[in-house]
């Protein structure tokens, strides 16, 4: 249904190809440019020699085109019907959005259609003016390269001022909640925009630090069990960490996962959610942290 | 021979259990893919190479090489595997009429009779050296198509039927939002295509807990959404979980389930001959036919939904449902002083569960559910606090205090028995 060559890689390459080419002063080298960004790995071999050969009678390998206009193609159906559906959303107010055209077109979905069961249910106020409203001012600096002065309640409560130069924001689908990532004097900040009182976008007078600066990384190794699915269950639940696999034998796997230092104490309680089918191995501090757990269990059950 | 192999394909169902294995689990071996040809293995391992190009890591093992794909989704604002849906193959004849049939149509303005679609045709062909033919009948199949697809509307003027392109609007406005949905919304791999159509698609959106795979189950996904708004049954392809032959499913599908925890996608399915609402893991699920519309999709869509209070994850436990039997979970946790964190936790945790409190230090938890079994990951991760512990049904009780036995073993904290 949407696995179609209106969408393929190949057909927006060619379509950037004609338009390079009705633009002028086109090279070869421009062309292949154009497929090294746009298409795989391969397909500088067979894009332009396709449209070489004139298999693709398009352009012409003295760089003529039949094609007048810049090529462009109306939405499919499909496509306007998943926007109908991302409008219904609320997060969509976050972006002020609103399409016309849409009135006579059925959603993709609606909400009532499916349902993220296991979010936590303390996500971000998407719908609150103040919330809307300071993310917009955020999105607007990260564009503009501006800093902020941020007016935010601490995870104590106490009322904080900073000022920071954003970068990123982060969305977390599990807590249902936005980040800013930004640079601060010397470190990477990261705050929940719930957080945040009141944020004014200002003139960045290059005082920000850190450029480049990444997150503390460590890394853990794992030994899965491939009891009751284990093995499956704990590949899928850590797919998104950067991560290499092993198997030791038939029944048992190492898993090895590189994650932020920050993260640790969720790290901690998504290993012990498996029970006994993952055993911590290394490092030792990492252990430590799950045995201290348990030997405190222990007395509370026995 | 080699020289057949091409970066594009035509099915995209073949590929789709390959990406899965090669992203989920690193390991597998080239000989472990036995089921299917070395030829086959070779051509899927190239294509995905080459549509994930950096993304992708080979690691030499002692039984062999092995393919391993490794992504760390935080640092990558567009999802990688979308690459993949974007290979559909076609013919020299597709890709060249597609450029001049929206040349020649193109503004909503233009207004043609396929004779006249047809005769500027050839003018374009004519600049070749050996002009390309297009016949009537394959001109007016490929217009066809592109009606269904709402890229190309029809009037009638008198006796003659006039194409003309459909009315398009500007998207520039909306690259933040697309940037972000085509993220985290399902399908977002049509707000990927829709990116495709901008000059500047840079994303200023990162994303925490992002589960890439399903973008490979989109096509599935999309299908099976447009069946519920329809309110069709289907029939589907449906692979068990222990590897057996896939077996067709006649069934009403209701709502989809989506994990913010591993990604997975479900189905929820009414199945007339069992007479049983269930979960269909969408990852397993292929070729689904839209059959005709169901006067009973109301009804049931309400008692799943009545039902929902009642599930932790996506199991219905049909014999609890059934018997009325719910299956109750209840435990205590216990914090000191500054640890609220962990009560604002559980509220935040709880879904259809209940907490209360019973002193500042002390708070039950307690849930009425299909399945309890699927409840145990979650109360594992309170393991340190939990004070009385009790499952109404005593096989999962067992297991869970079983469990928590082997973990004392595994750590050294007391010795096996």
């Amino acid at each position: 249904m949407i696995f179609n060559e209106l969408y393929s890689a190949y057909y927006n390459t060619v379509a950037k190809i004609i338009s390079a080419v009705l633009r002028g002063d086109v090279t070869q080298s421009q062309l292949q440019n154009i497929v090294n960004e746009n298409a795989f790995g391969e397909s500088m071999l067979t894009i332009l020699p396709n449209l070489k050969s004139e298999k693709w009678q398009l352009v012409r390998e003295d760089f003529f085109t039949p094609i007048t206009n810049i090529p462009t193609m109306p939405l499919t159906l499909i496509q306007k019907q998943w926007l109908k559906a991302v409008l219904l959303d609320p997060r969509a107010k976050l972006f002020g959005i609103e399409i016309d055209d849409l009135e006579d077109v059925e959603p993709l979905f609606t909400p009532d259609d499916y349902v993220v069961y296991d979010k936590y249910s303390d996500g971000d106020p998407f719908e609150d003016a103040e919330y809307i409203k300071n993310f917009r001012i955020i999105l607007s600096a990260i564009k503009s390269g501006d800093a902020l002065k941020i007016h935010m309640q601490t995870r104590k409560g106490r009322s904080k001022r900073i000022t920071l130069l954003p970068q990123k924001l982060e969305y977390s689908e599990k807590d249902d909640k936005f980040r800013l990532i930004a640079m601060g004097d010397r470190h990477l900040e990261t705050i929940n925009l719930g957080r945040i009182i009141s944020v004014e976008q200002v003139a960045n007078h290059n005082e920000f630090k850190g450029e480049g600066v990444t997150l503390k990384t460590e890394k853990v190794t794992l030994k899965v069990t491939d009891d009751r699915n284990a093995l499956e269950r704990a590949m899928l639940h850590f797919a998104h960490f950067e991560k290499q696999a092993e198997r030791i034998d038939d029944s048992r796997y190492l898993l090895h996962i590189i994650y932020n230092k920050e993260d640790e104490t969720e790290l901690v309680i998504r290993v012990l959610s498996f029970g006994p089918l993952i055993e911590v191995l290394e490092p030792s501090t990492f252990r430590n942290l799950i045995i201290e757990r348990l030997k405190t269990q222990i007395e509370l059950l026995n | 021979m080699l020289s057949s192999y091409s970066e594009l394909i035509k099915n995209f169902e073949k590929i789709r259990s390959y990406m899965r294995e090669f992203y989920v689990y690193g390991f597998k071996s080239r000989d472990e893919y036995s089921k299917k040809s070395t030829r086959s293995y070779d051509d899927e391992r190239r294509r995905i190479e080459s549509w994930l190009g950096d993304y992708m890591s080979f690691v030499q093992s002692a039984d062999g090489k092995n393919v391993f794909i490794s992504i760390d989704s935080r640092k990558t604002s567009h999802n990688p595997f979308y690459k993949a849906l974007k290979s559909k193959s076609f013919t020299d004849g597709d890709i060249t009429l597609h450029f001049i049939l929206f040349d020649i149509l193109s503004s909503p303005e233009i207004a043609l009779p396929l004779t006249e679609i047809l005769s500027k045709i050839d003018d374009y062909l004519a600049h070749f050296e050996n002009p390309k033919t297009f016949d009537e009948s394959t001109v007016r199949k490929k217009l066809k198509e592109y009606i269904e697809l709402g890229i190309i509307n029809t009037q009638k003027q008198g006796k003659r039927v006039m194409y003309k392109r459909a009315e398009d609007f500007d998207l520039v406005e909306m690259t933040d939002a697309l940037n972000f949905y085509s993220e985290v919304a399902p399908c977002g791999v049509i707000g990927s295509f829709l990116l495709d159509k901008q000059e500047n698609k840079e994303s200023h959106f990162c994303f925490k807990h992002h589960y890439i795979t399903s973008a490979i189950d989109s096509d599935v996904l999309t299908q099976l959404f447009v069946a519920i708004r329809q309110k069709r049954i289907i029939t589907v392809m449906n692979l068990s979980r222990r590897g057996e032959k896939p077996r067709e499913n006649r069934i009403i599908p209701l709502k989809i389930f989506i994990s913010a925890q591993n990604g997975r996608q479900h189905l929820i399915a009414y199945h007339p001959y069992f007479d049983v609402i269930k979960a269909f893991r969408v990852d397993y699920i292929s070729d689904v036919k839209l059959m005709e519309v169901s006067s009973r999709f109301d009804e049931l869509r309400a008692q799943l939904d009545l039902m929902q209070g009642k599930m932790w994850g996506v199991s219905v436990n049909t014999n609890a449902r059934e018997d009325g039997k719910l299956e109750y979970v209840t435990f205590t946790v216990k914090i000191k002083a500054g640890e609220e964190y962990i009560i604002n936790r559980l509220e935040r945790e709880k879904r259809c569960g209940y907490v209360e409190k019973a002193d500042d230090f002390t708070y039950r938890f307690s849930a009425a559910v299909y399945d309890s079994a699927e409840m145990r990951p979650f109360i594992r991760t309170f393991i340190s606090r939990i004070t009385d512990i009790h499952f109404s049904n005593p096989k999962v009780e067992k297991i869970f205090k079983e469990d928590l036995r082997k973990m004392y073993e595994i750590y050294g904290i007391v010795e096996a028995e």
